[in-house]
């Protein structure tokens, strides 16, 4: 097992007099093995990038566990465990903007990558410019260029690019192509599936369209306040979901040959 | 005649480093009583027509050449004084690309639209707040949200409140900008379903939906036109244009469309190569060439003309001379 989410659960206090507790994320519990594509599927609001934050070691949950390989990602003993987790484990964003330094040169990014690989000794120069090439970018049109010269796409690429370089055993990615055109979509959805072929990544995927969770996952969790309501493989949610709230889901997917009751 | 007449439209951008051609000599006409849907990779020029189809054109960019008739007045050469009095608001309205935050944070919705009506009549504000209460009526909204802020409404109910506010005076047309692609897909069929409301009731005539998302325009569009680097490639009635694409760009940008499908399913996942290209220095001959899976030599060097095919679509693409 890759990954193993426990019970997992976030309350947030805000208020400070009249203290209110908001539970984000409930009795979250599910299994991600090597080479498998998950995708956690929602509106906003319903505790999906609380989840992914929590996974990531981003937002400490309030109880429940994250297992990665058999080890609790929150009780790390040694600063070696932690750093073998960041190169394992890669989050992608929604927005690749803020993901940059903006007055950092792309390259830098890139080169960031390899403080946290093992072997310095490999020809960096080569290594970059492979990535750069494997996620479809031509390395003369963005080595050297500040984040704000470029496209959102390209710029969801180089964080792909750097996956490419780390080769890490997950990828979590929280609404990575909803910035992004649909005219190159595809393409960024492809390089996951590429990366999991390739180098048996497994994939979390983060969306509120069930439409695409539907082409690129093994399996489909549903998230509806906080909770998972229904899982299962992508056929069946599609063709035959039990929870209302998926069925609803389901419903409000625009169709390219097909309307909508009512439109 | 027409509601919306443009000719010849040449909107550039005058930046350091030259002219930035985001609307290259376009015609277009909008018809009434239509929702006509404008598509087109980001940085194609949609957002940058549709301002300047309303005249809401401030440097750096600048109208070069080219005239607006809307509603049988000519717009393009209205100073923005008058714009603002006549025209917007009251003939045509536009709802910018994230117009959900243009709300004021520390105004109710009924202190935001009492501020936007004084500048278009003067009505004693219990009038403007009757006036709003019915529209919000006519068009399923919950009265409640009026005396709300913004912090306390979805993105979806947000975003139905400034196209609600936008029509409160009855603008033949109206233009939204990308309405639904910050928000979620249960919000976007609300949104969606409010602006076939919009035409049903007759508030507006006729809509213009500026969208990268081509399942959208299926549910709501009854044509849907085509842009790429500042030019129209390809216009047709929706169901036309769906199944029968004439213009290689209009294929590809209908394939690269992800939804759960058989049809779709069984073409798989692709995506458009290469980026649209920079509009300072557009490619000679079809600005498509350089991404055109049919590209021929006469591409790269003649620049095709729109030219009408089978009843009233028109294509720009040298597979489809024109017949002189």
């Amino acid at each position: 097992m890759l990954l193993e989410v426990k019970d997992l659960r976030k309350a947030f206090h805000v208020g400070l007099i009249r203290r209110k507790e908001i539970v984000a994320v409930d009795k979250v519990s599910f299994n991600v093995e090597p080479k498998k594509f998950i995708s956690l599927v929602g509106e906003s609001g319903s505790g999906k990038t609380t989840t992914a934050k929590m996974i990531l070691r981003l937002v400490q949950p309030t109880s429940g566990s994250v297992m990665f390989e058999g080890k609790d990602v929150w009780r790390f003993k040694k600063i070696n465990e932690l750093r073998r987790y960041w190169r394992e484990v890669h989050a992608i964003f929604q927005d690749p903007y803020a993901s940059y330094n903006p007055l950092h040169k792309i390259d830098r990014i890139l080169y960031q990558a390899f403080n946290l690989m093992e072997h310095s000794d490999t020809d960096r120069n080569k290594m970059v410019r492979e990535a750069l090439r494997e996620v479809g970018l031509r390395p003369e049109d963005v080595l050297g260029k500040y984040p704000h010269e470029l496209s959102g796409g390209q710029r969801q690429r180089i964080m792909m690019a750097r996956c490419y370089m780390l080769r890490p055993k997950l990828i979590v990615a929280d609404e990575p192509i909803s910035m992004i055109d649909a005219s190159t979509r595809a393409g960024v959805l492809k390089l996951f599936s590429k990366l999991r072929e390739e180098h048996n990544t497994s994939v979390i995927f983060i969306t509120h369209d069930l439409g695409l969770a539907y082409y690129v996952s093994d399996e489909i969790l549903i998230m509806y306040k906080g909770s998972i309501v229904e899982k299962g493989p992508p056929d069946e949610m599609m063709n035959n979901p039990q929870d209302s709230y998926t069925k609803r889901l389901r419903e409000d997917i625009p169709l390219l040959y097909g309307k909508w009751d009512g439109f | 005649m027409a509601l919306l007449e443009a000719k010849g439209v040449k909107a550039y951008y005058y930046v350091r480093q030259g002219q930035v051609k985001a609307v290259d000599d376009l015609d277009l006409a909008i018809e009434r009583g239509i929702t006509l849907g404008l598509a087109g990779e980001s940085g194609c020029g949609k957002s940058t027509l549709v301002n300047t189809l309303m005249m809401n054109v401030k440097p750096p960019l600048h109208l070069v050449e080219g005239t607006i008739v809307l509603d049988g007045k000519v717009i393009s050469n209205m100073d923005r004084s008058t714009l603002q009095k006549n025209i917007w608001g009251v003939l045509v309205s536009l709802v910018p690309q994230s117009a959900l935050n243009a709300l004021m944070p520390t105004m109710n919705i009924e202190g935001f639209v009492k501020d936007v009506i004084r500048h278009h009549m003067s009505v004693p504000d219990s009038q403007i707040i009757s006036m709003t209460k019915k529209r919000f009526e006519e068009l399923n909204l919950p009265v409640e949200a009026l005396s709300m802020y913004p912090h306390e409404l979805s993105g979806g109910m947000k975003q139905r409140a400034v196209i609600a506010i936008s029509t409160l005076l009855n603008p033949k047309l109206l233009i939204v900008d990308e309405p639904t692609s910050a928000l979620d897909v249960c919000c976007q069929k609300q949104v969606l379903r409010m602006l076939i409301d919009l035409r049903k009731t007759g508030i507006t005539q006729s809509i213009v939906f500026v969208t990268h998302d081509i399942a959208v325009l299926k549910q709501i569009a009854d044509w849907i036109t085509i842009m790429y680097a500042g030019k129209i490639v390809e216009s047709a009635p929706t169901d036309d244009l769906l199944n029968d694409s004439k213009h290689p760009y209009t294929f590809s940008l209908i394939n690269a469309v992800v939804t759960p499908e058989p049809e779709v399913r069984k073409r798989g996942l692709t995506s458009i190569p290469g980026e649209p290209p920079n509009l300072l220095d557009p490619p000679k001959g079809c600005r498509f060439h350089p991404r055109c899976p049919k590209v021929m030599d006469v591409c790269r060097s003649v620049e095709p003309t729109l030219v009408k095919i089978e009843g009233n679509r028109i294509v720009s693409c040298h597979l489809f001379p024109s017949e002189s």
